[in-house]
């Protein structure tokens, strides 16, 4: 009970009003089709710089909340789901608005993302503080082996390429190198004066995310692209309520769903959705009705979506282990203000994780009772043009990644590591697990270097490394989440793109 | 070998490159010194070049499933852009000053891209109208709220 304590710290005008400000952009930016949550949350970063860590946390928690319920709005009125988390949300959301039940369906949709969004928070709550009280007990070894699990789950899990994945977070992993070796001091793979201090997260984070949307934007050329908004009629919210009451068991499997894979490292709210959809419709005895315009559908696969926000964040909180990109994203943000998640992040900065955990639920509610009201505004702004989106990101990423450091440096490594990813997405390879290379490679270099210390002056890098208990579980962790995902690409089952729901 | 398409070959030439980096990354680790500082990156670089190879290998033989490559009308599409941004990021905004350049680099983005016959002066007057609106917003965030010093050179 002790996130009781800070929950006054959430109400200050200051925090407050950032949480307001983040859940409004964040709606907004959610609805906007090609923003998703992490590249929001990516180009916040730098308004961050100035404001004292909690501050900060709230207004990249509250985006990261309502990014992902906006996206819901135009998944219903404009058949694009504003992040692959809404995906699901498009298949009965957009039937329910092309019948004249928009009103009712963005009502359900908010309704049913606070439910699994508030649960969600109370999950994290529940299992975070006792779960870094374990993680206390890890010593070089097991935060080696936790930092190369990070990288293995999202590599094989996300995306459509086992071995690009792995690949992707090596070629993370190998650029984290780059820069002053912190144990000898040695400079490593500096071949511009730019990376003479490395390559920094915010900087890589902004170009890997934004610049590719940039770029895809340019690639669609000179078409108005902006889809067509459905009117929305007025439905009564005490309506939309007595229905999602009526519709529990939808809000149930979506809740649980979201909830169990949220804590999955990787797995993200796309999967989560969609995988809360299926188990909705095999168990409802309307199933017939799925994909026509059902409410169940839609409550199914926002409350999953929003579930799966809170525990997103447990392998972050705990272990410092980014659960998705855009937990890796809002590590990025934890780190500039210097707090390193993990163990001790409850014992050293209790504060700070606490009001940023309770300004989530608080959140959850905001996100509601605004989305409720701005959703058909949010759906207007949805609708603007590709090129000048295209423009503006790319001044915010330049602007942004420039004011980490006041650094052109940056700038140069960010449009570079952008252009890059670009080229290299559409060859299969995937961002989110070089992100987290890059992330997680500094830990498992730190705890490599501490551990073969501590291996030479016992019994050497091979049983330090190989044997105990905790070790072999992580190993066995490593093994069993690129076999999965092996077995599951030889099936070739696992992958749904964007294009093909919405066709 | 002959009945190679547009997107294989793509993927060849893809593949093929990062191979190469990793080739390169692995030369590196085994050679520089102090070899001390480049244990971990000989760890990294060794599974780096092992999966670059092999992925090399898949693209030659076909085998690559994942990725559409990209089409000569997308990457025409993007050229202008992406040559603005480059101009914009490593030449405009260090010699003409941040402000001015994200000007300029801005109204030639919204200009290239926007789908208005560039006939129309309306499109024109919107453009700029965009173009200043935005360029305030991003002066009034950047150097009076967060106080972010950015180079100034020959305009601002």
């Amino acid at each position: 009970m002790e996130f009781l304590f800070y929950f006054g710290d959430v109400f200050t005008p200051f925090n407050f009003g950032l949480l307001l400000l983040g859940t409004v952009f964040g709606l907004i930016f959610g609805a906007t089709p090609g923003l998703s949550p992490t590249m929001t949350v990516a180009l916040a970063i730098p308004f961050t710089f100035k404001l004292e860590p909690a501050a900060g946390l709230i207004l990249l928690g509250a985006l990261y909340t309502s990014t992902v319920a906006g996206g819901a709005v135009s998944a219903i009125l404009l058949r694009i789901p504003g992040a692959p988390a809404n995906i699901a949300t498009t298949l009965d959301g957009n039937a329910m608005a092309a019948k004249g039940e928009g009103a009712k369906a963005l009502q359900l949709s908010f309704l049913a993302s606070l439910v699994g969004g508030l649960l969600g928070v109370f999950l994290l709550i529940a299992v975070t503080e006792p779960l870094s009280r374990w993680a206390l007990a890890f010593g070089p070894s097991e935060l080696f082996w936790i930092a190369i699990l990070g990288v293995t789950i999202i590599g094989s899990l996300d995306g459509g390429s086992l071995v690009k994945g792995l690949l992707s977070g090596c070629i993370g992993m190998w650029l984290a190198t780059i820069g002053f070796d912190d144990m000898l001091g040695a400079q490593r793979f500096v071949f511009h004066p730019s990376l003479g201090g490395g390559i920094n997260i915010i900087a890589a984070l902004i170009g890997l995310f934004a610049i590719p949307q940039v770029i895809t934007m340019f690639a669609g050329g000179r078409v108005d692209a902006a889809a067509e908004v459905i009117k929305v009629q007025k439905h009564r919210i005490s309506d939309a309520i007595r229905e999602l009451m009526r519709r529990k068991r939808a809000a149930g499997i979506g809740t649980i769903v979201g909830s169990i894979i949220g804590l999955i490292p990787g797995v993200g709210g796309q999967i989560a959705g969609l995988v809360a959809y299926d188990q909705a419709k095999k168990l409802s005895p309307e199933r017939d009705k799925f994909g026509t315009g059902h409410s169940e559908g839609v409550i199914a696969a926002e409350s999953a979506n929003n579930a799966m926000v809170g525990p997103s964040l447990v392998p972050l909180l705990t272990l410092s282990i980014p659960g998705s990109p855009t937990a890796a994203v809002l590590l990025g943000g934890l780190l500039i203000h210097g707090i390193f998640p993990g163990p001790d992040l409850f014992v050293n900065h209790a504060n700070v994780a606490w009001t940023f955990i309770n300004s989530m639920l608080v959140g959850q509610i905001l996100m509601c009772v605004i989305g409720l009201y701005i959703s058909g505004v949010a759906a207007k702004i949805a609708q603007v043009p590709k090129h000048v989106m295209a423009a503006v990101v790319l001044a915010l990423a330049v602007f942004g990644s420039y004011s980490v450091q006041t650094s052109m440096g940056d700038v140069y490594v960010m449009l570079s590591l952008g252009v890059m990813m670009y080229f290299l997405e559409r060859f299969g390879f995937s961002a989110a697990p070089l992100v987290l290379g890059l992330i997680l490679g500094p830990i498992a270099e730190e705890n490599f270097a501490q551990g073969a210390m501590i291996a030479n002056a016992t019994d050497g890098l091979g049983p330090y490394f190989l044997t105990g208990g905790m070790n072999l579980v992580l190993i066995a962790l490593v093994i069993a989440s690129i076999a999965y995902s092996a077995w599951m690409e030889l099936r070739s089952r696992r992958y749904i793109s964007k294009e093909e729901i919405i066709q | 070998m002959s009945d190679l398409s547009l997107p294989r070959v793509q993927h060849i030439v893809a593949s093929g490159v990062v191979a190469l980096v990793g080739v390169w990354v692995t030369y590196l680790s085994f050679t520089q010194h102090p070899s001390e500082a480049y244990v971990f990156p000989r760890l990294i670089a060794t599974v780096f070049v092992v999966l670059a190879v092999w992925t090399f290998i898949k693209a030659c033989l076909g085998w690559t499933k994942v990725g559409n490559g990209l089409s000569g009308a997308h990457f025409i599409r993007l050229l202008p852009g992406l040559f603005i941004t480059m101009i914009y990021v490593f030449w405009m905004a260090k010699g003409l000053g941040f402000y001015t350049a994200t000007t300029i680099a801005f109204f030639i983005l919204l200009t290239l891209y926007d789908p208005a016959p560039h006939g129309a002066v309306l499109s024109w007057v919107k453009r700029v109208i965009i173009t200043a609106v935005f360029l305030a917003v991003m002066y009034g965030l950047f150097a009076l709220l967060l106080k972010v010093y950015t180079p100034r050179e020959i305009f601002f």
